[in-house]
């Protein structure tokens, strides 16, 4: 039933980006979405769509697991290019009723909707590629510096990586759940809506039990195994950069090289 | 009722790269009245199997016929269906959520879509039945003891009157007096009402002791079906699929090994306490 959902939306496979730190994925994303944001002209979006392509191609990832993440912005997307291509003034091109349809407007709405499709792209190949666990480390070290601003950087990893770990434990929870209502005669699919929202109560409050007393019981064995925050703590897997790490470093430069010079040259 | 189960196989997550074949064709027929255990090692497919007893699970291929009617047909009744076939999962006393202990019993018979006054005999019976005492009706059954949330959700599902009770390790955290009181329950259930048992196992002395039949699952494919001195025969084959022989079993093959002249078969302690006076009168005979 509900199992089928895919959580985090990890797909795991055999590849470079699959091997890479996760410290350099976080950074080499958030680079890449400012380069799109830096980028102007017809050529600029040209590299960093080939950057893009290339990553899809070495991530080994099915390329329809990529653009999933489109469909929730499709509405997003749907009213940037409205938008853009009604209101911008300039040279005007054909109207209709009150509304102006502009040269620049429709400039302006392409290179807007291909900004958000290559962001979403972009940041889907981080999640896909890399394990939510890696992830939350990943975060936790680039965000350590924070911590200077008294930002409990450790402590919102650790709830994060907590959070990411319950997911799955209580989806299997819920699933258990919803099976023993049914095998007790709840309905779940009626189509009246009052019927509907009343049959969650059978599930939802057994879940909120469950969920409570996994709490309860994880801080305990967390107390009982010592844990006082992150000062001190090391960890079972240390992150450590390798060489391709490294090189990888050097690609994501010479990249924002070419695209900071395309912004120059044009 | 008869419960057929015609070359069934389930899939989980099929089309993903998680993929993975829960039951293998699996075939077998169970009679009216009869006391099956479900035996294997964790992952094997059973749990899968029971829920493709009562249509919580749709199979790949194969179907499952109850009373002679493919349940997976078009238009057949799913809900009068669970009310036949009671299903009592593993740790059950997590689906109670009802303010009190007696609304929650209610739950099932209700969603027979039966009438208020046979809903509330119906849940008065099964709470008595599994011997709740009187005060606890109209607690919150948060508020009780594990046991006692134990018994109170096995009437949730008694209560819906079924002809087939699938039981998916009732004992499963349970003291020695809850699992005693547990195999009591089934037992005359069993006897007196005449329900079809299935009952998910681990413990082979449990089984040895009150099931009929036992049916052993390895890597969703069903491997035996017999009775258990049948079953618990096959010692080797049964250590190889991660499962074990009853206690009993294991001290009669010692004693053999070790020169007593007993017969094997035991499986109960009542069994092997004969078996073993017997041998010992014959020593002195001699």
């Amino acid at each position: 039933m509900i199992r089928d959902i895919t959580l985090g939306q990890y797909y795991p496979a055999e590849s470079v980006l699959h091997k890479l730190d996760p410290r350099l994925k976080i950074t080499g994303t958030f680079l890449y979405i400012i380069s799109l944001f830096l980028v102007r002209d017809l050529l600029g979006y040209a590299v960093a769509g080939v950057f893009l392509a290339i990553m899809i191609a070495i991530s080994h990832v099915p390329f329809k697991f990529m653009i999933r993440g489109l469909k929730g912005i499709l509405v997003i997307l749907f009213f940037t290019a409205i938008f853009n291509v009604f209101f911008t003034p300039g040279e005007v091109l054909l109207s209709l009723w009150k509304l102006d349809i502009t040269k620049e407007g429709i400039r302006v709405g392409v290179r807007m909707v291909i900004r958000l499709v290559f962001l979403v792209i972009g940041s889907s190949i981080m999640t896909l590629t890399t394990t939510p666990n890696r992830l939350t480390d990943g975060l936790e070290r680039v965000l350590k510096p924070l911590q200077r601003f008294k930002l409990p950087v450790h402590e919102v990893a650790m709830m994060m990586s907590i959070a990411l770990g319950f997911i799955p434990i209580l989806v299997e929870e819920l699933d258990k759940i919803m099976k023993a209502q049914s095998a007790r005669g709840a309905d779940f699919e009626s189509s009246k809506l009052a019927v509907r929202i009343k049959s969650m109560i059978p599930i939802l409050v057994p879940l909120f039990v469950s969920a409570f007393r996994r709490a309860g019981d994880l801080a305990t064995a967390m107390e009982a195994r010592c844990y006082h925050g992150g000062e001190g703590r090391t960890k079972l897997k240390p992150l450590r950069y390798m060489k391709r790490d490294y090189i990888a470093y050097l690609l994501l430069f010479v990249y924002l090289g070419i695209i900071i010079m395309t912004g120059i040259m044009f | 009722m008869s419960v057929i189960v015609d070359h069934l196989s389930y899939i989980y997550s099929a089309g993903t790269t998680y993929e993975k074949k829960a039951l293998d064709d699996v075939s077998f027929k169970i009679d009216d009245g009869e006391y099956v255990a479900l035996l294997g090692q964790t992952g094997s497919g059973k749990s899968t199997l029971v829920q493709n007893l009562n249509g919580l699970l749709k199979p790949a291929s194969g179907t499952v016929y109850v009373n002679g009617e493919d349940i997976f047909e078009k238009g057949y009744d799913l809900k009068t269906l669970r009310g036949k076939v009671g299903l009592v999962f593993q740790y059950p006393e997590y689906q109670l959520f009802e303010e009190d202990v007696f609304t929650d019993v209610c739950f099932g018979p209700k969603n027979l879509g039966l009438e208020r006054t046979e809903v509330e005999l119906r849940s008065y019976e099964a709470l008595k039945q599994v011997g709740l005492k009187d005060e606890a009706f109209f607690q919150s059954p948060f508020e009780l003891s594990g046991g006692e949330k134990r018994r109170v959700a096995l009437a949730g599902v008694l209560a819906m009157k079924p002809e087939v009770l699938i039981l998916d390790e009732p004992t499963a955290g349970l003291d020695p007096n809850g699992r005693e009181w547990i195999f009591e329950l089934i037992g005359k259930l069993h006897d007196e009402q005449g329900i079809t048992i299935i009952l998910v196992s681990h413990s082979m002395d449990d089984v040895a002791e009150h099931a009929d039949r036992l049916l052993v699952m390895d890597k969703g494919a069903l491997t035996m079906d017999g009775t258990p001195k049948e079953v618990f025969a096959y010692y080797k084959e049964l250590m190889q699929i991660g499962l074990d022989i009853p206690e009993v079993s294991k001290v009669m093959h010692l004693l053999k090994e070790n020169g007593f002249n007993v017969s094997t078969d035991a499986i109960t302690l009542k069994e092997a306490a004969a078996e073993i006076l017997k041998s010992i009168n014959k020593g002195f005979n001699r």
